[in-house]
């Protein structure tokens, strides 16, 4: 029966020490050891989330990057689809215009030949008759000293010139 | 390295325990030389179990503690003015009474009463006894060494800030955070940081006065009915004061109680509310001082063995003895953390269904 009376002196040192252990302790640590540990928990989540935020962020980028390869291969591709056309077209214009050029350079030469065989035609008859001329002049002069002679040249010229 | 330590940790521990042994082993063997063929187990574990006006570490070795008390005013004086007063007789330290003449005050199986004229206590007139005993003494050593431990610990918060915990702050943080997270969390809810100082304050007293009451020569606190009715008292006040309506209102009227079964459930449900504190009193005062007891017991059937077969017969029964004890006490160190994990526990469920807020019917009980 001892065991189970409490003593009055015990039951008042354990409620003053307690109580006052409880409101030292509650400021003196569990309020410190509760912030450290919320600090704590605190740092880690936001470390978590920062690594999880930094991976989201690094997928993002490389899908950025790769729509970005893409759009610079179509772009590529395009310019060099347009490149080849523009050069294609540049080509055919080219041809078509050295055809023309050529035929037109051709054209001016056949005539400038023409323009030349005609002067040279003329050149040639000129000299044919001046050559001719001398000739005759010459052998005019040398028939017309006597009288047969004369009259046989006038009647070879009249017939020379019928066949004109 | 840390393996290394833990074997070292190990090792220290077996010999403190093995030591423990030898020391309870001890006690009663030089109680015996004294008196002769007069081994009464039943007092041998009384005396150890009790609260005392000294502290007795070993037969003669004693420390005597102030004596504190009111009768018509507060006196103090030491406790040795009793146990080595000068008006004692053989027979009175036989009884366990030591009269001081001088001071008018005697004292009688460790309760303190004015002496009357015929030499005799007065036990009608009420002395006071607000003495240090051995209980108060090593109560206040373990507020000192709660105080010391856990200002370390917050200490090292302070200092490693940002960092890993060290030294003791690693070591009590996992119990903390066990506290915490797995008992007082789940138990009230999210309100739990208003009673997170109490509960961790009760964990860690409980703990640790279990833990000083199985060093040798440690008092039994935590087996001592006062202060367990103090914790259980504290834990009821905390309770009844934080209740919200519903709490009451379910103790007057249990929702989903026939109205038939009312005039049976409401005092059953009065009853409970006293009965959760009591439980939680009877509780630890019980497991600690039984575990005392069983300890005790365990040494004296050395001295039995020795009054019933002689000097031989103790010896031969001592290291049988000496292994249950020692499983004993192991099984002592693990009473020791349930018992103060109850209790926390308990006191945090009760908290929580009191504060709960709900519109059913089923409170936690």
């Amino acid at each position: 029966m001892e065991l189970l009376t409490p003593a009055i002196g015990l039951l008042f040192w354990m409620l003053v020490v307690f109580v006052i252990l409880v409101v030292i302790l509650r400021v003196a640590a569990w309020k410190p050891i509760m912030n450290g540990l919320k600090e704590r928990e605190h740092q880690i989540q936001s470390a978590l989330d920062l690594a999880e935020k930094t991976r989201a962020d690094m997928a993002k980028l490389q899908s950025d990057n790769e729509k970005l390869l893409a759009e610079a291969r179509a772009e590529r591709d395009s310019i060099l689809k347009s490149a080849k056309e523009a050069a294609d077209r540049i080509i055919a214009e080219s041809k078509e215009k050295a055809t023309v050029e050529g035929k037109r350079i051709i054209e001016d030469a056949r005539e400038a030949i023409d323009n030349e065989r005609a002067a040279l035609l003329a050149q040639i008859k000129k000299e044919i008759v001046t050559v001719s001329l001398d000739i005759a002049e010459k052998v005019l002069r040398r028939e017309l000293s006597d009288k047969s002679t004369q009259e046989k040249l006038v009647a070879d010229l009249a017939q020379e010139a019928r066949l004109n | 390295m840390l393996r290394q330590l833990r074997h070292k940790f190990a090792a220290a521990a077996l010999a403190l325990l093995s030591a423990f042994s030898f020391a309870y082993a001890e006690e009663p063997a030089h109680n015996h030389e004294h008196k002769e063929e007069k081994f009464n187990i039943g007092e041998m574990i009384m005396h150890h179990i009790s609260d005392a006006h000294e502290w007795e570490f070993a037969h003669g070795l004693a420390i005597p503690l102030p004596v504190i008390i009111y009768d018509n005013g507060l006196k103090v004086f030491s406790s040795s003015k009793f146990y080595h007063s000068p008006d004692a007789t053989h027979e009175d330290h036989e009884k366990h009474i030591y009269p001081n003449k001088e001071l008018g005050y005697v004292l009688e199986h460790e309760h303190v009463y004015r002496l009357g004229v015929d030499g005799k206590a007065d036990k009608e007139a009420h002395v006071l006894d607000f003495s240090i005993t051995k209980n108060v003494a090593s109560l206040l050593l373990s507020a000192v060494l709660l105080f010391l431990i856990f200002t370390a610990v917050a200490k090292g918060y302070n200092k490693n800030k940002g960092k890993a915990p060290s030294g003791i702050q690693s070591f009590l943080e996992p119990v903390i955070l066990m506290i915490r997270d797995d008992v007082v969390k789940p138990a009230i809810g999210p309100k739990y940081e208003k009673y997170l100082p109490y509960l961790l304050t009760l964990f860690f007293f409980v703990w640790i006065n279990n833990l000083l009451g199985l060093l040798p020569g440690g008092a039994n606190l935590t087996g001592n009915i006062a202060v367990t009715l103090v914790l259980a008292v504290i834990t009821f006040l905390i309770v009844h004061f934080n209740a919200n309506k519903h709490y009451f209102a379910h103790l007057v009227k249990p929702t989903g109680v026939p109205l038939a079964l009312l005039p049976v459930m409401v005092p059953v449900e009065i009853v409970g509310v006293f009965m959760k504190p009591f439980s939680l009193m009877v509780r630890l005062f019980a497991n600690i001082t039984a575990g005392h007891i069983i300890i005790l017991s365990l040494l004296g059937l050395i001295f039995i063995a020795k009054n019933l077969g002689g000097g031989g017969t103790g010896w031969s029964i001592s290291p049988l003895v000496l292994i249950f004890t020692l499983f004993m006490n192991l099984i002592e160190l693990l009473v020791a953390f349930l018992q103060a994990f109850i209790f926390t526990l308990l006191s945090s469920m009760y908290i929580g269904s009191a504060i709960e807020e709900h519109h059913e019917a089923d409170h936690g009980h």
